[in-house]
């Protein structure tokens, strides 16, 4: 019995020194995908090779040691050239007209710019950032209308996507494209426009129900004379228009916008509203009370440094729960971004993917309105699933399209199309995917192929063998999933 | 019945909402709701011609007097509608005027998603209303969908998870695609749970939708024209479904309108009556309302480059062989503007709920959160 007893013991201490071994060899390839999936667009079987061996806390401080705070796509040819709106205003029809359709092109052109860079970085999770802050700090082209503009309040988010959030904040209500958004221009002494101060609190910081009607009045008053300037669309603040007299906001007296700013980032709710929706985007669709609000306190005690947040959510027990695997929906960018990075697939002109954004629900730079967009389940309605879902089974059969478009009947359709729907056309042609290529690295390690394809294992039961199990396996609707 | 059930009765219609309409809707009768893209111009469609202030504010655009097709001694239709006279003449077109709603948004996309969802203005709703609609009262289970999206793919009033919706173009490029969507094994979480009954929305739609039958009826060329003819189809096809969708645009007439403005009214009203001539070679038309909706209407001072800006209250049409036509709402108050736009004297949810009370007899109070007079514009 002591004997037996002693061998038993001796045995579980063996179990934890191999287990503990395993545990400093790495997390393994399952939570390697996981991590990698989660918080970039794809997850390469090489990068989940290296990260396999990582610890969960080791994987995780990489990930953020390679954020960056730039783009490396150059950005478009215009990017600082800044029209004096009373200068179009004081445009004819024809050269107004050719005005606006420049504009149209610029827009597009600077979507095309973003998914270029979505399909090329090398940092995703600065991408995922920084499209979790436009959704946030929104802004849309269709109404600021300036190209330049909204490139540079892109570029702001970007820079500030894993820096500090109380930074970014004061940032954005300086940024010209959010003066025009939200109106801020037209707010001034005597005649405030309300626009900016109530998004500012109902969707920028504390959330519905945490202030009141008079706060907002009293906040809009405090950002009087926050506006830009017409001869160089940079912030201006112009003090004949600021309301001087003394404001109260949640009880505090403020003198100016900045102090508003401060009142509300002071407030728990701030960080508390923030990291709800950061843990929808990364962790599950429903946020635990206690662990969120720990997470929180965390965030403002650090003076809103993202990274505390992010570290903090990345490794909350809850986001790597296996119930939480493979329990949120793929945004269109993640989808698609994802599939083409995923796969390989070479790309030229970045058009079709523009408007296949578009198409299914994901217009970058045109939220539809402040609130942004609602995400989630309402990505997913049958047309835009039907689309998805063509979208990969195309992608798997470019070279058949190809073909399609190179022959010469169809060459010649092609040629008398309109010129956008043209671009369209040779812009597809251009995509290369070699299922042959993208199989090498799997060969002897097959099994790993559903892991890397998908995150969670399959609901239906995709068969085949080599590219047709690939093309079973972006079939079946845990593909949607993240 | 005896006096304890009537009691009973009577207070459970007080107080329990939809009570009243236990009988069950009636989603046999088809909605089909046309949107017109961009805000049509409500002041020169249905045209106060007799009104002095319509032509000092519109010198350039102004539908003349000669012009306009006579329905009152005030009130006149644009000369491109010429198409939908017989269903006037037939008293099976009602025109709603001044319809819109508090505190009007002049944004396309706020303004549009208000409609859509039949929020107030201050308020941002998830669902459409229909979709609410079809959540609270299911469409019966045999039906192919709830709700069918022609052309294009953001659902409008169907979006939201309550029912099954789906979007089609061509019901053969449809049926094709379809083919795609596989709703195989279980749901282990919300999200997958979502996408398995919207696969599974496609599957069932799918099979119970055909390309339909073969109209006499010529369809006008063009989006709209193909759109009318697969609404036809789909009203055509026997298993049911409770609401079409379908769309018109390109109203958003900030320049040289007169023109546009023309060849879109001129596709409307061909649009319509072709799909009248579809439904009654089918026997639908007396069990179809068509409705017309936008986010909202135009400002009444013509602007500098012979358009029109964002404005507010618009006019509509609703259209049916059990419609009781005429005219409803209020003429435009162009002397009394509010910073130069229109005030609303319909709500638009009054629209909606005219369309679910009378139409499908569902109670409108839970959909649209409020109590919205319908009209009394259908016979039983």
């Amino acid at each position: 019995m002591r004997y037996s007893a002693m061998v038993k013991a001796l045995l579980a201490v063996l179990a934890a020194a191999a287990f503990g071994t395993a545990a400093a060899q790495g997390m393994g390839p399952e939570d390697a995908r996981h991590l990698l999936n989660r918080t970039g667009f794809d997850a390469q079987l090489r990068d989940i090779d290296a990260f396999a061996k990582l610890s969960r806390r080791d994987a995780v401080e990489r990930l953020l040691s390679g954020v960056q705070t730039e783009a490396h796509t150059p950005a478009p040819a215009w990017a600082k050239e800044w029209t004096d709106p009373r200068r179009v205003r004081r445009m004819g029809e024809e050269e107004r007209r050719a005005f606006v359709r420049v504009q149209i092109e610029h827009a597009l052109e600077l979507k095309g710019w973003w998914v270029t860079e979505m399909l090329t970085t090398s940092s995703p999770l600065t991408e995922r950032m920084t499209l979790f802050w436009h959704n946030h700090f929104t802004s849309s082209l269709q109404k600021v209308r300036s190209p330049p503009l909204i490139l540079r309040q892109n570029q702001l988010l970007r820079r500030h996507a894993l820096g500090n959030f109380g930074e970014l904040l004061h940032a954005v209500a300086k940024d010209p494209a959010m003066i025009v958004y939200l109106d801020s221009a037209t707010n001034r002494r005597g005649q405030p426009n309300e626009n900016f101060a109530r998004e500012l609190m109902e969707l920028f910081t504390l959330g519905e129900g945490k202030y009141g009607e008079k706060d907002i009045k009293e906040a809009a008053r405090a950002f009087t004379g926050w506006s830009i300037e017409l001869e160089s669309g940079d912030y201006l603040f112009r003090p004949r228009l600021h309301d001087e007299s003394t404001k109260v906001v949640l009880g505090k007296l403020v003198g100016g916008g900045a102090e508003v700013m401060d009142v509300l980032l002071a407030h728990p709710a701030t960080a508390q509203f923030v990291a709800t929706k950061l843990w929808r985007e990364f962790v599950s669709p429903q946020p635990q009370p206690e662990e969120l609000k720990r997470i929180s306190d965390q965030w403002r005690n650090s003076g809103y440094d993202n990274r505390v947040a992010l570290r903090a959510l990345l490794l909350t027990p809850a986001f790597w729960a296996p119930e939480n695997r493979a329990a949120l929906i793929k945004s269109p960018a993640e989808l698609v971004i994802g599939t083409l990075r995923q796969f390989h697939v070479g790309t030229g002109d970045p058009l079709p993917f523009v408007l296949l954004l578009r198409y299914l629900g994901q217009d970058l730079l045109s939220p539809p309105n402040v609130k942004g967009w609602p995400g989630g389940e309402a990505w997913i309605n049958s047309s835009t699933l039907l689309m998805r879902k063509q979208f990969v089974e195309r992608l798997m059969r470019v070279d058949e399209t190809r073909m399609f478009v190179q022959q010469s009947a169809m060459r010649e359709k092609i040629d008398r199309l309109k010129p956008g729907a043209r671009r369209l056309f040779q812009a597809m042609a251009e995509l290369q995917f070699s299922g042959r290529d993208w199989l090498a690295p799997y060969e002897g390690r097959e099994k790993m192929i559903p892991l890397v394809v998908l995150a969670a294992a399959p609901a239906g039961e995709p068969s085949g063998s080599g590219i047709d199990f690939v093309r079973a396996l972006v079939a079946d609707p845990v593909y949607q999933l993240k | 019945m005896n006096r304890r059930d009537f009691l009973a009765a009577s207070i459970a219609a007080v107080f329990v909402p939809g009570a009243a309409f236990a009988q069950g809707a009636t989603y046999r009768r088809l909605l089909v709701l046309v949107e017109l893209k961009g805000g049509n111009d409500g002041l020169n469609t249905v045209v106060p011609y007799a009104d002095d202030a319509y032509y000092r504010l519109r010198p350039r655009i102004g539908i003349r007097r000669d012009d306009v097709l006579q329905l009152d001694e005030r009130t006149g239709l644009h000369p491109s509608l010429k198409a939908l006279m017989p269903l006037w003449q037939a008293r099976e077109l009602a025109i709603v005027q001044g319809v819109g709603y508090p505190t009007p948004n002049l944004s396309h996309f706020r303004s549009i998603e208000i409609w859509d969802t039949a929020s107030r203005s201050d308020q941002y709703l998830q669902e459409g209303w229909l979709a609410r609609a079809f959540a609270g009262n299911p469409v019966p289970a045999q039906f192919a969908a709830g709700g069918v999206v022609v052309g294009g793919a953001d659902m409008g009033p169907l979006a939201g998870s309550g029912t099954r919706a789906i979007a089609l173009t061509q019901p053969e490029v449809f049926l094709r695609q379809a083919r795609l969507a596989k709703p195989v094994g279980k749901g282990r979480n919300s999200a997958l749970e979502h996408i398995l009954k919207v696969e599974a929305g496609i599957v069932e739609a799918a099979s119970r939708l055909d390309t339909g039958v073969q109209f006499r009826t010529e369809f006008p060329r063009g989006q709209f024209g193909n759109a009318v003819r697969v609404a036809a189809q789909l009203a055509s096809n026997p298993s049911g479904i409770a609401a079409i969708r379908i769309s018109l645009g390109g109203f958003d007439t900030h320049q040289n309108q007169p023109g546009i403005h023309q060849r879109l009214l001129g596709e409307l009203a061909e649009g319509l009556a072709a799909l009248k001539a579809a439904l009654v070679e089918t026997g639908r038309w007396d069990t179809t309302l068509v409705m017309t909706y936008a986010e909202f209407g135009r400002r009444p001072q013509e602007n500098a480059s012979n358009g029109t800006d964002h404005g507010t209250a618009s006019a509509h049409f609703v259209a049916g062989g059990r419609v009781k036509g005429g005219l409803y709402g209020e003429p435009p108050r162009l002397a009394d503007l509010d910073g130069g736009n229109l005030r609303h004297a319909v709500d638009f949810r009054s629209l909606y709920a005219t369309a679910l009370e009378r139409w499908w007899n569902v109670s409108s109070l839970g959909v649209l959160s409020g109590r919205f007079p319908p009209f009394d514009l259908v016979r039983s």
